[in-house]
Formats: structure tokens, sequence, C-alpha cells
């Protein structure tokens, strides 16, 4: 055994998971400022300058706010739920490669946890079984709103899986391959051969799939306020609760990682812009995105998510693969 | 007039009926008018317009309250005020006793005796604020102008005793002698033009 690698996995994996802890508290303030601009708002203003260190002070709160567990909810599946948002939101991580190769006192690094030959099918599967949170936290709350949410969970699951799954044949069937390594290094020949130019249909329909995936806005109907107060939360304080979203915005970012690397060209340098400059600047563009539509548009209702998925997207993204394989021919 | 007029609430005159757009009868209208909305792209506008709002300098909404404070109006009842006679400095009120009647909710609570003069003196004088609906009938009713809304709406403690006591509503002694006091110009004043409603009394013909 290679004591080496062990050690630099490790490293690898307490550097990702602090990094992308970071990057997830902070992206909570993110939203709520850019949110709060789109509105004609302030935001948070009054802690630190700006309000930056309102994260601190969040954190503060839900650390130590008192865990309330129901009377008559199934209590070890109430307690473990929030854990499974994001440790599958980070295990997805494992094969996400964040950055070109780089080199440290002539050792070389190659900044993905694990490069396994099916790097895409295992992240899509771990960060879709990630959806067990809110379906165990739902269940095991004995309430009616949580109740909801989990039925609507299942209903999210259903309708997003078949078209992330299907829109991702497309371009898989043109690199063939399922490592996303190899799938960033087909794209290294500048702007021109990024897989959105060929590939216009499974970029869109894999965006769509992304933001019903980490339950974002006008596919957020497991939490939606307006009607079913907070969905599988609804039971949930403290740092219970604060799980689930560490989860959702780590999510967020695998997602936009994946959009990054499948479709943008990924970590590949651009001009005289450095790779892991380029990867950097697509992931917050990602991330805007993902604010940008939650300020502006509403949301969408169980049925008509179903009837998009299955009866707009799922055509489309089959069509897709049917002209894609033609060509291919 | 029959009762169903009266009933009808629904539909009165001029009302403006909606008239939403038909619902598409056949599968092929209902795939135009997905197709042609898909088009049209109105998504994008909604993007548009917070895009905007986004970087636009200047236009936020946001009060800082404890730094910034909205204007009230002047006729908003928040906790009481006892005033002070203009001339003596002394309680305006009478003890007549009318506000304790009136109020609706039961809650201001007045003891009078005798002064050494044989005059009425307000011993006590209380409102539990807990209870009271902010329905102003107590200054409306008073004869004397004596107990008015203040416009002092931020009224959090850690305790009710905090409230209610005659010495904290009555206008400080220092607030009067600076001629700080301010009349109140809502519920139970005197209007504007309440000089022209005065009749001289038959004595002075
Ligand atoms: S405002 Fe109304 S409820 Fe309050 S003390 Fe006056 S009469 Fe009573
Ligand atoms: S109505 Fe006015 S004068 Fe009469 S007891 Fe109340 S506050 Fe005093």
């Amino acid at each position: 055994m290679d004591w080496a690698i062990v050690i630099e996995t490790v490293i690898k994996t307490v550097i990702v998971l602090s990094v992308v802890a970071g990057m997830a508290a902070f992206a909570t303030w993110i939203e709520r400022k850019v949110l709060a601009y789109m509105q004609r708002r302030l935001g948070p203003m009054n802690v630190g300058p700006h309000g930056v260190l309102q994260l601190a002070a969040d954190g503060i709160k839900l650390f130590t706010k008192e865990d309330i567990v129901p009377q008559h909810a199934v209590k070890p599946i109430f307690k473990i739920a929030p854990v499974i948002a994001p440790v599958c939101a980070f295990t997805a991580m494992a094969a996400v490669p964040f950055f070109p190769e780089f080199t440290v006192f002539g050792y070389t690094v190659t900044p993905i946890i694990s490069d396994i030959n099916v790097g895409i099918l295992f992240v899509m599967g771990v960060a879709s079984a990630g959806m067990y949170a809110p379906l165990l936290a739902g269940m095991s709350s004995t309430n009616k709103w949580a109740l909801l949410g989990a039925a609507r969970t299942v209903i999210q699951l259903l309708s997003f899986e078949v078209v992330s799954g299907l829109a991702l044949l497309a371009p898989i069937m043109m690199i063939g391959s399922l490592s996303l390594i190899d799938i960033n290094d087909y794209q290294i020949g500048g702007i021109g051969s990024w897989l959105v130019w060929s590939q216009p249909m499974a970029f869109l329909l894999f965006v769509i799939a992304g933001f019903a995936e980490t339950n974002r806005t006008p596919f957020d109907l497991i939490e939606y306020e307006a009607e079913i107060v907070s969905g599988y939360a609804t039971d949930y304080s403290g740092m219970r609760w604060g799980l689930f979203f560490v989860g959702e915005y780590a999510n967020m970012i695998t997602v936009s990682f994946l959009v990054s690397i499948m479709f943008l060209g990924g970590y590949n340098p651009l001009w005289i812009i450095p790779g892991a400059v380029m990867i950097l600047i697509k992931i917050s563009a990602f991330i805007f995105l993902f604010l940008w539509v939650r300020a502006a548009w509403p949301h969408v209702r169980p049925d008509q998510m179903m009837w998009l998925c299955w009866k707009i997207l799922m055509p489309l993204a089959l069509l897709n693969i049917l002209i894609t394989g033609i060509v291919l021919i | 007039m029959s009762l169903e007029q009266f009933s009808k609430r629904d539909v009165a005159p001029g009302y403006i009926f909606y008239n939403a757009e038909e619902r598409p009868q056949s599968g092929w209208e209902f795939f135009k008018r997905g197709f042609s909305r898909a088009i049209k792209g109105e998504l994008l506008v909604g993007l548009k317009i917070v895009l905007v709002e986004m970087f636009k300098r200047g236009n936020t909404h946001t009060v800082s309250y404890p730094q910034e404070k909205l204007a009230i109006g002047p006729r908003y009842r928040a906790i009481h005020k006892l005033l002070r006679l203009q001339e003596s400095g002394s309680d305006r009120c009478i003890g007549c006793g009318l506000c304790e009647k009136i109020c609706i909710s039961n809650c201001i609570r007045i003891e009078t005796k005798l002064d050494k003069n044989s005059r009425k003196e307000v011993s006590q004088y209380t409102i539990n604020f807990g209870r009271c609906i902010f329905c102003g009938y107590c200054a409306e009713v008073c004869p004397e102008l004596a107990i008015v809304h203040s416009s002092d709406y931020e009224n959090a403690s850690e305790q009710r005793a905090h409230y209610g006591l005659r010495e904290d509503m009555l206008t400080p002694l220092d607030e009067f002698k600076a001629n700080k006091q301010q009349e109140f110009p809502g519920f139970g004043a005197l209007s504007d033009d309440a000089d022209s409603f005065v009749k001289k009394t038959p004595l002075a013909y």
C-alpha cells in the first residue's frame, strides 16, 4: 500500500470539505445580497461591512439554537436525515476535477480526489441519492407540511432524473468516455471546441435539470413557503436545519462544476487566462444565474413540473440523442 | 329594493370584468399557444428587469430602521400622554372619569379624592396598556384634552410595570417649562375651524 496516496487523498478531502463548506456559507451571503439588490432592498447591512460577517452571526445562531425533536417524530430517522444531504453532496465531489494539474515542490498534484472512469455517472448518482434527505426528513416528521414536502421530493426526483440522464447521453456519445477529465480534455481547443456549440440542446436541458436537482427557484416545490410552509424542513431547527442548506449550496456548486466541465470547456486555459481562473469565472457565473433566476421567475406547480419534464424535455432529449447518433454515424 | 340586490356584493356598479384569454379547445390550439409563449421570451424579459434594477444606484427602498425612521402621521394613535395646563403647569385632568367610563377594554383606572380646598384631585391614574386597543375613545371623550395619544410607538420593555403609570405619561415638568408640550391634532382634538362653532352667550347682548 502506498501511503503517499492515502495521505494525499486525506489532505485533498479535508481541503475540498473546508473550502466548499466555506464557499457554501459565503454563497448564502451572496445570495441574500444579490436578491436584495435585485428587489430594491439592501440585504444584511449591520454585521461587518455591508453585512459580510452575517454568516458568522448566522453560524453562531444555528449552532447554539435549541435542537428540537418533535414528540411524535420517528426520532432516529429524523435525526439522521439532515446529515444525508451534505454527505451526499460532498461525496459527489470526489469525482469532480476542480482545477488543472499543478506542481508543488516538484510534486504533481491532480486536484481530483479520485479519477474513477465512470466519474459523471458517480456524481449524478450520488447527488441524486441526496434526495433521500428531504424524503426521510419529511416522512419522519409526522407533520402534514413535511409529508407533502416529502411527496413532492419524489415527484421532483422522478421528473428531473430522466431529463438529466438523457441530456448527458448525447455529449457522452460524442466523447466516448464517462471520466470528467476526459470530457474536459476533449474541449481543449479553445472556445470553438466547447461542447455547448455542438450540443446546445443538451446544455439547456441539463441546466434545467440542474435547477430541479438543487431545488432552486423555478422548481423549488419541495420547500415552497407559500404552499407548504417550509416543506420537509418545517419541523427542523438549529444546525439540523442548517445542514440541509449546506447540502443545497454544496449541490449548487457541484452542478455548476459539472455544467462548466461538460459544456463550457472546463478548466482549459483560454488565451492568457489560466485554467483555474477560467473555471472559477464559469462557476461564479453559474451561481449568479441560480440567484438571478430566483429573483426573476415564479415557480411551477408539481404537476406542471412533471408535465414539463416528461412531455417536453424528455422527448427533446431523445430527439437530441437521435440526431447526435445520426450525425455521428 | 329587494334583499337580493344587497346581498349581491361582488357586482358593484362600474365593476369591470376581466376577459381572460380563452382556454384552447383542441390539442392543436393548445400547442400553438404553448409555442407562441415559448418563443416570446417573456422569461428573458423578467431576467432583464431584475438585472437592470440590480445595477441602478440609489433606488433602494430599505429604511435602516434604528438609524432612520419613517415620519408617522400627526394623528397616529400610539401610547397615551397626559398633558399639563398651559397657565399653571398642573395636570389638565379634572378627574371627571369619562375616559374610565368609555374605555372599551376597561383598562383605565382612576381614583379621585377631595383635596384640602374641596376640589376633586386625581390620586391614581393608570392605564393597562396590555389591554388597551388604542381605539382613541378616551382622547375623544376627554373634555379637557388632558389625555391624548403621543407618537411614541417604540414601546418594548422587559416589564409591564414600565408602562401605564401617570408619572410616565404626564409631560415632564422640565419639558413643559421649555415650552415643548405639543398639542395633539388627532382624535378628540379641536378641529381647525372650531372657533366658527362658538356662539355668543346670551349675556353678551
Ligand atoms: S385608547 Fe381605547 S382602549 Fe385604550 S385606554 Fe383609550 S379608550 Fe381605552
Ligand atoms: S376624561 Fe380627561 S379629564 Fe376626565 S378623567 Fe379622563 S383624562 Fe381626566
